[in-house]
């Protein structure tokens, strides 16, 4: 009698639990299709990179990654990226910082300011730095009396990748300090903290995850970018060829199995950044729920 | 600062605030505004002259239809794989789930040679469909193929919160009131859901309008056939045509501003509508 009862409320679960539940084989058919579908556009995608990328044997694999042109476009792509990085880095902490911890006019536009490059296409991004600094452009003539090279040289790809990279690290951090407020900055502030103290030892530490989140997408768009260096580099080769460059003249010479070795470290680089990614979003999702559970 | 709002014992505002707004000029503003000064010089005359040529109206044609198409397949889809994602168990949902993300971390030059040679005729898909008489890679068919690919993530990524807070008790009110399943969908959850999905959908045509570089290795870039407008840019760049790439650019930056205008309202009306429950 008494287990009787007490499976009573479980078998009622259960049933308002198969109320929304659809048959068996719906569920398992929307699942084939909708991994059908993934399979078509993403995996086999990546799985093409590395195929191919071997489909020589592993020494034509080693010659495509060490030959000079190779080496010189991995060079540029580190050093691109390692400069466009930390100045979105520092400017996306001073956004964060503005927005999220004082209350001003026009607040809204900022926020929408800082977006802009996102909806802006890659070749439009590059171009615009070609009509500014190029020789046809507004400063052109000058920068060619001065005898300085920023279009088609090193200098171009680094501001057409801050562009692209723009809006990562704030837009990452903006919600995030929004939704911490200010209450714990305005204690370490009226117990005598200096400003530069608060922000190392409050703020910092409240945002370390997505100051990296937003770190490791703005590095894989950096490393990644083709359409808006494409228009500023020049593709000149071992100069100015950044990584996906190099991969669309191999390509472009019918040097399939080369351009996908260099492309497969891009594709590593891909793999890296979706795991950091989920990494972070679990981090992220685990320092904020506490949190939201206290108030 | 005047434009302070209300005092607060923070320090800093005057220096981050400065210092965004200047790096946020040098940046963004004034190139983007050298653009639209460049075409001013133009003249109107001549800036419609370039954007109504046969050639570029073509790109528009294709650019835009191309786009539409693989939102739309995105929307379907990215639907489905919320859906899925969100309510049914099944092995490696976590890391379906992480390759979601593949097209905003794989670099558009690799999705673009590995796409053209999987949709090829000798490609793993594109050798089904060589029977059919079907040609995917080389064709503006497979521009609509690197559009779908591009702006995957949109849709799921909009949907997925929306589906996840969802409360389930509706769905169970709607079903002890006597509705089916597919009433339940159609009348109870698409209802909630359909902001996100238009949301996703404008994030993905919006991002696709643009795209250049997973595009141009599939596209075989035949003019009039099938030539995207960010191509077409490039293509007058390199003849030295700088005011009519000028002008290209001003046209599509417009476009996407515009884009850009219509996702907020979206995205301004789905919370307006949750916040009212």
């Amino acid at each position: 009698m008494s287990s009787a009862v007490a499976a009573a409320p479980t078998h009622g679960q259960v049933n308002s639990r198969l109320a929304n539940r659809e048959p068996v084989w719906v569920r398992w058919t929307l699942i084939s299709v909708a991994l059908l579908f993934l399979s078509g556009f993403l995996v086999m995608p990546l799985a093409i990179v590395f195929l191919q990328a071997f489909s020589k044997g592993w020494a034509a694999y080693a010659a495509a990654l060490t030959e000079s042109n190779a080496l010189a476009a991995i060079r540029l792509t580190l050093l691109v990226a390692g400069i466009s990085v930390p100045l979105n880095l520092v400017f996306g902490v001073c956004a964060a910082w503005a927005v999220a911890k004082f209350d001003f006019s026009g607040k809204s536009l900022l926020i929408t300011l800082i977006d802009l490059p996102f909806s802006v296409s890659p070749v439009v991004s590059g171009l615009i730095y070609v009509l500014m600094f190029g020789l046809q452009g507004w400063l052109g003539p000058w920068l060619y009396e001065h005898d300085i090279k920023l279009i088609f040289a090193v200098p171009g790809i680094v501001m057409a990748t801050v562009f692209v990279t723009f809006p990562f690290v704030a837009r990452e951090l903006i919600p995030l300090m929004q939704a911490q407020g200010t209450d714990e900055e305005e204690a370490a502030i009226v117990l005598g903290a200096s400003g530069w103290q608060t922000f190392w030892r409050v703020t910092l530490p409240n945002i370390k995850w997505g100051l990296l989140y937003g770190v490791i997408l703005s590095n894989a768009r950096a490393m990644g970018e083709f359409g808006a260096v494409s228009v500023v580099s020049g593709h000149i080769r071992g100069q100015t060829n950044t990584i996906p460059l190099h991969v669309e003249i191999l390509y472009n010479e019918y040097n399939s199995a080369a351009a996908f070795a260099v492309a497969s470290l891009l594709a590593l680089l891909a793999l890296v950044t979706l795991a950091l990614k989920s990494f972070l979003e679990w981090r992220l999702h685990a320092s904020s729920s506490p949190k939201d559970d206290a108030e | 600062m005047s434009i302070l709002k209300k005092h607060s014992v923070l320090p800093g505002f005057g220096l981050s605030l400065g210092f965004t707004l200047l790096y946020l000029s040098l940046v963004v503003l004034i190139p983007l505004s050298a653009t639209f000064i460049k075409t001013a010089t133009l003249g109107w005359g001549g800036f419609w002259e370039v954007i109504t040529a046969p050639r570029v109206l073509a790109s528009y044609k294709l650019t835009f239809s191309a786009a539409l198409i693989g939102a739309g397949i995105n929307t379907v889809f990215g639907l489905l794989v919320a859906w899925v994602l969100v309510r049914y168990e099944f092995f490696g949902k976590k890391l379906v789930d992480a390759i979601v993300d593949l097209p905003f971390a794989l670099p558009t030059a690799v999705a673009g040679i590995a796409l053209a040679t999987i949709y090829s005729g000798k490609g793993w898909i594109g050798q089904m469909f060589v029977p059919l008489g079907i040609k995917i890679a080389y064709t503006p068919l497979g521009v609509v193929v690197a559009l779908t690919f591009i702006g995957l993530p949109f849709v799921v990524r909009t949907v997925q919160p929306v589906l996840e807070e969802f409360e389930v008790e509706l769905e169970e009110a709607a079903a002890s009131l006597g509705a089916t399943r597919l009433q339940t969908f159609v009348k109870v959850i698409f209802p909630t859901v359909w902001p996100a999905l238009l949301t996703g959908f404008a994030l993905a045509f919006a991002r696709a309008v643009g795209e250049y570089g997973s595009v141009i290795f599939i596209a075989g870039n035949i003019p009039m056939v099938s030539e995207i407008t960010p191509l077409l840019i490039i293509t007058k760049l390199e003849q030295y045509d700088y005011a009519g790439a000028t002008a290209l650019a001003t046209s599509m930056l417009i476009v996407s501003f515009l884009l850009l205008l219509a996702i907020n309202v979206l995205q301004w009306w789905g919370q307006h509508r949750y916040s009212k429950r």
